[in-house]
């Protein structure tokens, strides 16, 4: 029993499958508790007003479209080295929601500049670094639509990512150098992160069980987002994350069942 | 090596065009700005640097998918590829020849074309260092593009839209270094790192270049 045995397409299919409906029945329901919970439940920040709760939209986006790039990244890298179709497909796969993913980042951002800081667009670093990501999306796309052969495309677009992956971090820290920005530092970077999901989901746990007398204060080193807040937003990060990998399953089914119609017309083609 | 640079420099500046055409292309669009954002020279002077750097890059681009399509065409690109050459070899010589007939060129015209939108004297000194560091990674990116879409009819917008993005870095410490020389500061980091990303793409990107090709010829 080898991970690698997923990368035959029939297992693949016949184990996706059943676990699809599931993923999108997780999906949603966290991301109808995290958002309803968000908008409705939470009290507005005393600065930024209602204005904030687009964060459940905005941070979850943001954190997937960097994400999806990476796990192209990793894609392209097994299917280069290994040679395995599925993992080129998946890759293929997600590009489309990564592009998506970085387009709700730009666009809700957007949404929450206009009020707070009376600009729907600045040239800061980070809003840069994802139109430049946004850039790389598109071009990847491109040269996968643009070339017929399924093999060179698959070579090709990989490479394109991994060269593509180190100029993009390029660009980020070249971005920072160029322009310092307007955008608060990261209300949850990746470091700190994963301590704080930790921390904070036993403390959550643990408060829920024994009630007020015994909270417990986790040791958070920089409390940037309040724990009213980070729960339902913890909530849509799992809901965003569960709808991606969701969705990379279905879409690299139908690749797959596309790239064997295609097989079997050429088969009977040839007669 | 040297034979095929001298063959690809011969071609380039005998066989019609490609020379003389990014540099006409620089001029034209510089001479263009000031119709376009008016002619006062406190305006001209500011937006000079950023505006010297865009054109330049815009010029390399111009030229890059003749770097391998005329080959490709005629069918001298297989035979480079079996020759006793590494295909990665081909890679740089391609690189650095497309450099010295569209950046070089464009590096030694822009102080001409500075003059045109009223550039900071000072400025002068960064923006040849500048252009000088930093066009060669120009060039050698567009390469790997150029190699990533030989295989296309009509690949001349695909590859700008897959190489623009990847002109960023480059665009953004270039052009830096002749600001911050115009204002009399020391540009010594946006230069340094200028000569890093081209050091770093003569380095590695041949590799990536060559694999693209063979995928692209097999």
């Amino acid at each position: 029993m080898s991970f690698w045995e997923y990368a035959n397409p029939k297992k693949f299919i016949a184990t996706t499958t059943p676990i699809l409906p599931w993923a999108f029945g997780i999906a949603a329901a966290c991301l109808i508790v995290g958002l309803v919970w968000g908008f409705f439940f939470t009290p507005d920040d005393i600065r930024q007003g209602s204005t904030v709760k687009i964060i459940y939209l905005h941070v979850p986006a943001a954190m997937m479209a960097i994400n999806v790039w990476g796990m192209m990244l990793v894609t392209s890298l097994i299917w280069l080295i290994r040679r395995h179709h599925v993992s080129a497909l998946a890759a293929r796969a997600a590009a489309p929601i990564g592009i998506v993913m970085t387009l709700i980042a730009l666009v809700t951002g957007a949404i929450w500049g206009q009020p707070m800081w009376g600009t729907w667009w600045a040239w800061d670093p980070r809003l840069t670094s994802f139109l430049i990501l946004f850039l790389f999306y598109l071009g990847y796309m491109a040269l996968w639509e643009a070339i017929d052969d399924p093999d060179t495309a698959a070579d090709l677009t990989s490479i394109l990512c991994i060269v593509g992956s180190v100029f993009a971090f390029l660009s980020r820290f070249a971005v920072q150098f160029w322009n310092q920005g307007l955008h608060q530092a990261e209300s949850v970077s990746l470091w700190e992160w994963t301590f704080n999901v930790i921390a904070r989901f036993f403390a959550f746990v643990w408060n829920s069980i024994f009630g007020a007398e015994q909270v417990i204060e986790v040791a958070v080193r920089e409390e940037n987002v309040s724990n009213v807040f980070f729960v339902p937003l913890l909530i849509c990060m799992i809901g965003f994350v569960v709808l991606f990998v969701a969705l990379v399953f279905q879409r690299t089914t139908t690749e797959i069942r596309v790239r064997r119609i295609r097989a079997l017309e050429s088969r009977a083609r040839r007669g | 090596m040297i034979a095929l640079l001298a063959r690809d420099l011969r071609l380039a500046v005998r066989a019609g065009g490609g020379f003389g055409l990014g540099l006409a292309f620089f001029l034209i669009v510089i001479v263009l700005i000031p119709f376009g954002v008016g002619p006062e020279a406190s305006v001209l002077t500011r937006i000079a640097p950023g505006v010297l750097w865009v054109a330049a890059l815009l010029a390399a681009l111009l030229s890059l998918d003749r770097i391998f399509a005329l080959d490709h065409e005629d069918g001298s690109l297989p035979l480079l590829a079996t020759s006793p050459l590494p295909l990665e070899g081909v890679a740089l010589t391609k690189g650095v020849a497309h450099w010295l007939t569209t950046g070089l060129p464009l590096t030694l015209a822009a102080p001409a074309l500075g003059f045109l939108l009223n550039l900071a004297p000072a400025a002068y000194p960064y923006l040849l260092a500048s252009l000088a560091l930093g066009t060669p990674a120009l060039s050698m990116i567009g390469t790997f593009g150029a190699a990533l879409t030989v295989g296309i009819r009509r690949g001349g917008l695909l590859l700008s839209l897959l190489v623009l993005p990847l002109y960023v870095p480059t665009l953004i410490f270039g052009a830096e270094a002749v600001r911050l020389g115009s204002d009399g500061l020391s540009a010594t980091v946006p230069l340094a790192m200028l000569s890093g990303i081209t050091l770093f793409s003569y380095a590695l990107l041949p590799f990536a270049t060559a694999a693209a090709l063979r995928i692209n010829l097999r």
